[in-house]
């Protein structure tokens, strides 16, 4: 990501004193100060494109990932925030960014994490009335694979 | 066009491993039947050329097999092969009488399908299936069709076609090349002209 | 008398010629404008992001083909990018202009399929048979260094599979010679400069500037906004800032400058193709990379130019041989979450215009 990244993000740590940035560029925010966060990069940072919205379960905790960017421009930031597994929950970033929609309808599906306020959350690529979530690292089925 | 091997490896088109040759059973039984009511040769040959006559049955198979109107059901990466490709200008399937895809299963012969069935369109697959009117033939075209494929242990993928609906012509690949379609089609209209071929 | 009117729900089914694929819409029309939308897709969803957690980080390979089976190239590139990006490998220069000739070739193949889909699925069948003739083109010469027509697998972490050579240069000069007068010239004869065709595409479903940065759309529906977003110019990635091209911009956001672009970024790549063939160094293909090959813990995120969009990869590793997640961030599922709002207000024959400007691939969508 490069020098010029590194002047944005001491901006970034100089307004947000409770988010952490890792040395290769990563920024950990904790789960209350995230919609604040994402408005002011949106708002004052000029963040307007967000490109990828995703998650991942590690076994005692999940985290969700989003990428902003500034369209027609270089800049792209790599925000992580860590969340409970036992009842995933985590702001929706639909009223700031309308790209989230159908990334947030697809995490849902497929890991569980129940995004508040999403104007329409239901599963999207699984049949309505599947059980479970497949990404799960607990998830069980039958294979058909003949070893 | 024979391919004289000692070791038997290459047969011509369509002909199963040490058989006798396949004949053109309705061009034989016109040549019998005009012989009966004394026609000679040079008749026999003109008349061939603009009609056939033999039991209906035969018939009907030599008209099933000539002119099958595939249903393409593209699913994936296959159906760029099996059904765009294979109509177009290098691997004309035309030529053979094929490139009538049909979108509507009513008017259709031959069930194309092309691509991974996952669990939610397997349902679909399944009533398009009986939709088609008979007589019906099925082709499962690459390997996710087969058997799964490389998704085989996933979740989400049916292994193979056949555990839902019967098929005739199995065709490998992934994608399976242009070529290896027209020669499926082929091989059905072998089996669609001599039934004996799918009892072996 | 009053006239009883009601909405009426249609199905556009999963079997459906038109619709790039098995993908559902469920419309609700009156008469026969669509008033309301509701895309399903899923139809193909294969699971791919659990399958290859249980493979290695050379065997995901393979399954990067099958997502976007029309740009297999530009899929193979940004996976193997994130990877090398987690892992901090340099790939060896000509193994970069070799990715960048063969992504370039590929992005040509992609274009021509959407271009020729386009006229296709508005009942023009003429200009589809083109584009597959000049199409099998580039499929002989990406046979020529991989063995398959379409699911190549090409790429590899740290390079490519094997070298080009002395034929491959030729033929592929010989391509370009060919392609402008024979290829581009023809495509604009049938099907930009059809007066029937612009009719059923100029001034459907424009897409505002603010709105299409705001649903994260990307590639060249993106463009046709007036968006100069353009991950070779504005981010560049591997060889890219050598080389002298444009990238074209729309100005309406209508469907026919969606298609248009798809015309002009081929012209680009010829370009692209040509400097890169005058230019190629020497050297090796791979870099140095372990045969039992485990990255460093950690995660990355890296993105490609794809010929739909912008192509992400997201790879997480946990030390072992296998990836930990892999999540891909694909182009054509975030192009659809717009496309029921586009069609709202336009009538059923423009939605088939307007899905086949957004040019998707269903392999892409549903994973």
């Amino acid at each position: 990501m490069g020098n010029q990244n590194n002047d944005l993000l001491a901006k970034i740590k100089a307004k947000h004193p409770q988010v952490e940035i890792t040395e290769n560029g990563h920024i950990h925010v904790p789960v209350n100060h995230l919609v604040d966060f994402m408005r002011d990069l949106k708002d004052n940072f000029g963040f307007n494109y967000l490109t990828n919205l995703t998650a991942t379960d590690y076994k005692d905790y999940m985290t969700v990932v989003y990428n902003p960017c500034i369209a027609e421009r270089a800049e792209m930031l790599h925000v992580i925030v860590k969340i409970d597994r036992d009842n995933p929950q985590v702001p929706s970033m639909v009223p700031i960014w309308g790209g989230a929609n159908w990334q947030e309808r697809e995490v849902y599906d497929l890991l569980g994490i129940n995004f508040i306020g999403h104007p329409d959350l239901r599963r999207i690529l699984l049949a309505p009335d599947w059980e479970g979530h497949p990404l799960r690292k607990d998830y069980e089925w039958e294979t058909y694979r003949e070893e | 066009m024979e391919i004289k091997n000692d070791d038997g490896f290459r047969k011509p088109l369509g002909y199963l491993q040490g058989e006798k040759p396949l004949i053109d059973e309705v061009a034989e039984e016109t040549d019998r039947r005009l012989k009966l009511l004394g026609a000679d040769p040079a008749t026999i040959g003109e008349v061939k050329q603009v009609v056939r006559i033999a039991p209906l049955e035969k018939l009907l198979n030599w008209g099933r097999s000539n002119s099958l109107w595939p249903f393409g059901f593209g699913l994936a990466c296959c159906a760029i092969e099996g059904l765009m490709a294979v109509n177009m200008a290098r691997f004309d399937l035309s030529r053979f009488g094929y490139e009538v895809m049909r979108p509507s299963p009513r008017q259709a012969d031959v069930l194309l399908v092309c691509g991974t069935v996952s669990k939610k369109i397997a349902p679909t697959v399944v009533r398009l299936y009986e939709q088609m009117a008979d007589p019906k033939y099925v082709i499962a075209m690459g390997s996710c069709a087969i058997s799964g494929g490389p998704f085989v242990d996933s979740y989400h993928v049916v292994p193979g076609i056949d555990k839902l609906i019967p098929v005739d012509v199995y065709l490998p690949g992934c994608p399976s090349r242009p070529e290896a379609v027209i020669h499926a089609f082929l091989q059905l209209k072998q089996k669609i002209k001599h039934a004996e071929v799918g009892k072996k | 008398m009053d006239l009883r009117q009601e909405l009426y729900t249609l199905n556009l089914g999963p079997q459906h010629p038109s619709t790039h694929g098995v993908f559902r819409v469920l419309l609700t029309l009156d008469g026969e404008t669509v008033v309301d939308a509701d895309s399903i897709p899923g139809y193909l969803h294969r699971g791919i992001e659990k399958i290859v957690e249980n493979r290695t980080y050379a065997q995901v390979i393979p399954y990067t083909d099958r997502l976007d089976y029309l740009a297999s190239m530009l899929m193979n590139w940004g996976y193997v990018m994130a990877v090398e990006k987690l892992a901090g490998i340099e790939v060896p220069e000509r193994a970069e202009y070799i990715r960048v000739i063969v992504g370039e070739l590929q992005r040509i193949a992609s274009h021509q399929i959407a271009v020729g889909s386009m006229i296709s699925d508005l009942g023009g069948l003429t200009g589809f048979i083109y584009n597959f003739r000049d199409r099998e083109y580039i499929l002989d010469l990406l046979e020529m260094l991989s063995g398959s027509r379409m699911t190549y697998s090409y790429m590899r972490i740290g390079g490519v599979a094997s070298d080009i050579n002395d034929e491959f240069i030729r033929k592929t000069r010989e391509f370009l010679a060919y392609f402008p007068k024979h290829g581009i010239e023809e495509y604009n004869n049938f099907i930009t400069g059809n007066e029937i065709f612009q009719a059923r595409t100029k001034n459907i479903a424009v897409v505002p500037r603010e709105k299409a940065i705001d649903m994260g759309l990307s590639g060249p529906v993106l463009r046709a906004s007036g968006v100069y977003h353009d991950l070779r110019k504005v981010r560049p990635y591997s060889v890219y800032p050598h080389f002298d091209f444009e990238v074209p911009i729309g100005e309406n956001g209508d469907c026919f400058d969606r298609f248009y672009l798809h015309i002009l970024e081929m012209e680009q790549s010829l370009r692209i193709i040509e400097q890169a063939l005058d230019n190629l160094p020497d050297g090796p293909i791979m870099a140095k990379v372990p045969r039992n090959f485990k990255p460093p813990v950690g995660e990355a995120y890296a993105e490609v130019e794809s010929s739909k969009g912008i192509l992400g990869v997201y790879v997480v590793s946990d030390g072992s041989p296998k990836p930990y997640r892999v999540h891909f961030r694909r182009p054509s599922f975030i192009n659809l979450g717009h496309f029921a709002d586009m069609i709202k207000g336009w009538k059923i024959a423009d939605v088939i215009a307007i899905l086949a400007s957004l040019d998707i691939v269903l392999g892409e969508v549903d994973c």
